[in-house]
């Protein structure tokens, strides 16, 4: 099971700033494990952000993103009480979709 | 046991999904390119594959980007930990529509890409893994062109 995103977005001048830290291991496939075995790559491969259903960022990840990856950016409109929601998918074929409020 | 033909792929395919654990197996069917492909627009996934900057920027059909003075990049001028390296990028190019982030030293160059939609300001802010001492390309795509800036980090523990 994965864990959700953790997102905050609040508004400034007509500017939505929006943080997010989607929770994910991000293995590269090339770690060892205690045991010297490799321990197989999984991470986050496509994620998206929606703002009342209209994409505001979508990007995409290899596996030199770090641990919980962790984002910062700035989309013009948006305003207190609108729904954002964030979706990723990974390598493994697992997908999340969480949502946030703007503050 | 003894599979043949398309229900041999299906079978696998649906097993690979299933259990989540047979990566190998994922792998092998995603190089055959029989695992459904994103939704979501951006590079070809084949550009992650890619060794070296050059090779990465070929991927991404910006063989040679010119430098611009027009894209702001911060990074640490000195990382204890290579494991989270903070890159914050602001392009000043008119119609920046896609930004990637890549390492010229990792063993994948290409770290991440993001697509900036109309209305989204051409800034961001994110966390990448460094394996050694090495530089951090920028390259964004403005206005149908590619540019890149580059600034070394300095690393003291790698973090790939």
């Amino acid at each position: 099971m994965s864990s959700p995103t953790k997102m905050r977005a609040s508004v400034t001048n007509g500017v939505t700033e929006v943080r997010a830290l989607m929770q994910h291991e991000m293995e590269t496939g090339r770690r060892k494990d205690e045991t010297g075995k490799l321990v197989p790559a999984w991470y986050i491969t496509d994620f998206n952000v929606l703002h009342n259903g209209r994409t505001v960022l979508e990007g995409q990840f290899g596996t030199s993103v770090s641990k919980n990856p962790f984002l910062v950016f700035r989309f013009k409109g948006g305003k207190a009480g609108d729904k954002l929601s964030l979706s990723w998918t990974d390598n493994r074929g697992e997908k999340r979709t969480d949502e946030a409020e703007i503050s | 046991m003894q599979l043949q033909g398309r229900n041999a792929v299906d079978i696998g395919r649906r097993h690979a999904l299933k259990t989540g654990g047979g990566l190998g197996l994922v792998g092998v069917l995603a190089v055959l390119g029989l695992l459904p492909k994103s939704a979501w627009a951006g590079v070809d996934r084949k550009v992650f594959e890619a060794t070296s900057l050059k090779d990465a920027f070929k991927a991404m059909g910006g063989l040679a980007p010119a430098d611009s003075s027009q894209i702001l990049l911060d990074v640490p001028g000195a990382a204890e930990n290579g494991a989270m390296v903070t890159v914050t990028v602001e392009s000043k190019l008119p119609r920046t529509e896609q930004i990637s982030i890549l390492v010229d030293k990792n063993p994948t160059a290409l770290a991440e890409n993001f697509t900036i939609p109309e209305g989204t300001e051409p800034f961001i802010t994110t966390r990448i893994k460094m394996a050694q001492t090495a530089t951090v390309v920028v390259l964004v795509k403005a206005d149908g062109k590619f540019y890149k800036v580059g600034k070394e980090v300095k690393v003291t523990a790698g973090g790939c």
